[in-house]
């Protein structure tokens, strides 16, 4: 070997260690700054109390709430549906079939759209016209569901998360053995029995893995909730899917671009942001262990 | 002569474009075992699997002819494939248990059709297990999980979870192929015990497993029935050279 070569080589080694090792720099340092600028703000009270003096004092506990919440409701959505097309994807639309290819491109599709896109689709779409239009019909104009709230803010995000759970839903659908599935069909059970009694309860850790990478991603997510729910403060938690709420991603965003003294501010947007990095970490490790456990299984 | 279960008419099969089975016409009797042989490749798992339509499951298969299961054509627009499986049992090459209990897995078929009295479960999946040989080795751990038996454990569980249905015919596809010699015993033992009560149909690879358990054997080559008749006949006197060739072991 030339000895142009070797230092070519050489180079290149080099740049590629130097490129993963500031990966995980980068990561360290985001870490370290966010510890030591919320550790002293982060206490239990923290976490459980109302903001207080403009936000610049005081926990956060309506965004934790409003957080909760929006998955949850996200989740009730989002889950069966997702689950639904799995289904039909994994089960019954044939491999080739042009409805099978379309919506396997839609699928695709729905998770490159930005995020900003859902929020504005949810403002025209759930408020615009299922909100107002539920108005027209149902409250004679009065207005109740043709503004933000929970509901819509939890819808939008539910659109925004469907992709993930049908990746994972079918993934793990895909991983119940032929074998079964013709064992209950030779025992003269239908598709749809086969379906419920084997394929449904053999994809559990799936759904469950994909129901907390949506939750996951929900929960960070706070484009798609600016204009279809989330309030800068609230005195009361909601208390009906019709009330605005509170929201972590949507708290840090507010303090610091829209508080009165962003400098006074700061120990607390770093404690939420310790939040909400600890909440949607926890979540990915939690789905990361799940699917390792469902591919092991899968062997 | 018994009666004639299952009657194949000129049954030809495809996937796609492919011929798999040429024109198969044969009368299997009532109570008896009839073993399928023949080289891999040869037809023989898809011919058996034509039995019950789990064919059906596969997209590209097309097939013409006629299946008659007591006299009714199986591949008829009537006919439904969910109660024809019930009437035609099928135990499979590798043991397929659900990731269910014992219990449940042999309760299953039973369940299914609409059952849930729970005394009468419990003795059907006691009289199915005690039917496979099986219920003594298993009847104090019946609510375990039956992915935690042996190989040949699980296979006769399978075959208990068929019998439960109470079907008329079982369909034994290579059922101890995958077993070792003493299993492989306990599950010719079955076979022969349950051929009393039922029709049995054996696609095996073990030539010798053929000549122990069946009282009629069909040879399969490419896709045709070379030759069929009484097991003791193809094993000592076949009509066709190819057959003799196959049995003496000089292709395959």
């Amino acid at each position: 070997m030339s000895k142009r070569k070797s230092i070519t080589g050489g180079l290149f080694i080099g740049a590629t260690a130097f490129s993963a090792f500031l990966i995980i720099a980068i990561i360290i340092l985001l870490l370290v700054v966010i510890i030591i600028g919320g550790k002293g703000t982060f206490s239990w009270e923290f976490l459980t109390a109302f903001p207080e003096d403009g936000m610049m004092k005081g926990g956060i506990f309506p965004a934790i709430y409003g957080t909760v919440l929006l998955v949850l409701i996200m989740s009730i959505a989002a889950v069966p549906f997702g689950t639904i097309t799995a289904l039909y994807l994994a089960e019954y639309a044939h491999e080739k079939s042009i409805l099978a290819q379309t919506i396997r491109f839609a699928v695709r599709t729905l998770a490159t759209v930005p995020s900003i896109i859902f929020g504005l689709f949810g403002l025209g779409f759930f408020i615009k016209f299922v909100g107002s239009g539920m108005d027209d019909v149902f409250l004679g104009g009065q207005l109740k569901w043709g503004q933000p709230n929970i509901l819509w803010a939890s819808l939008t995000m539910a659109l925004l998360t469907l992709p993930v759970v049908i990746v994972s839903v079918e993934e793990a659908i895909r991983t119940v053995p032929r074998e079964m599935r013709e064992a209950s069909l030779a025992l003269g059970a239908t598709k749809w029995e086969t379906i419920k009694r084997i394929v449904i309860p053999g994809s559990r850790s799936g759904i469950m893995t994909g129901t907390i990478l949506a939750v996951s991603r929900g929960a960070g997510e706070v484009a798609p909730i600016l204009f279809t729910g989330a309030a800068y403060y609230l005195a009361t938690l909601p208390t009906s899917v019709s009330d605005q709420f509170m929201n972590l991603g949507y708290h840090i965003y507010i303090m610091a671009t829209q508080s009165a003294n962003v400098d006074q501010t700061l120990p607390i947007q770093f404690a939420t942001t310790m939040v909400l990095l600890l909440l949607t970490f926890t979540l990915n490790l939690a789905a990361v262990i799940i699917r390792a456990q469902l591919r092991r299984k899968a062997k | 002569m018994k009666e004639i279960k299952i009657r194949t008419h000129n049954l030809t099969l495809f996937y796609g474009a492919k011929m798999a089975l040429n024109s198969i016409s044969m009368d299997i009797p009532e109570k008896e075992v009839t073993a399928f042989i023949g080289p891999s490749g040869c037809g023989k798992s898809t011919f058996l699997r034509t039995l019950n339509r789990m064919n059906d499951l596969i997209p590209s298969v097309r097939i013409t002819g006629e299946v008659l299961v007591d006299g009714l054509n199986i591949y008829d627009k009537q006919i439904d494939s969910v109660n024809l499986r019930k009437k035609v049992g099928m135990v499979f090459q590798k043991s397929n248990p659900f990731s269910k209990s014992i219990f449940e897995n042999v309760a299953y078929g039973p369940r299914i059709n609409g059952l849930n009295n729970k005394a009468k479960l419990a003795e059907i999946v006691e009289t199915s297990l005690k039917k496979a040989f099986i219920w003594e080795e298993v009847k104090d751990r019946l609510h375990d999980s039956a992915m935690g038996l042996s190989g040949g454990q699980q296979q006769r569980m399978c075959i208990a979870r068929t019998l439960a249905v109470e079907p008329e015919i079982i369909l034994m596809d290579e059922p101890a192929s995958a077993l070792d010699p003493i299993s492989t015993a306990k599950i010719e033992e079955l076979i022969f015990e349950l051929k009393k009560n039922y029709t049995i149909v054996i696609v095996t690879h073990n030539m010798q497993q053929a000549a122990r358990v069946s009282d009629l054997t069909a040879f399969f080559y490419l896709g045709e029935l070379i030759e069929f008749g009484k097991t003791r006949k193809i094993f000592t006197t076949p009509d066709k050279k190819h057959t003799e060739e196959y049995i003496t072991g000089r292709f395959g």
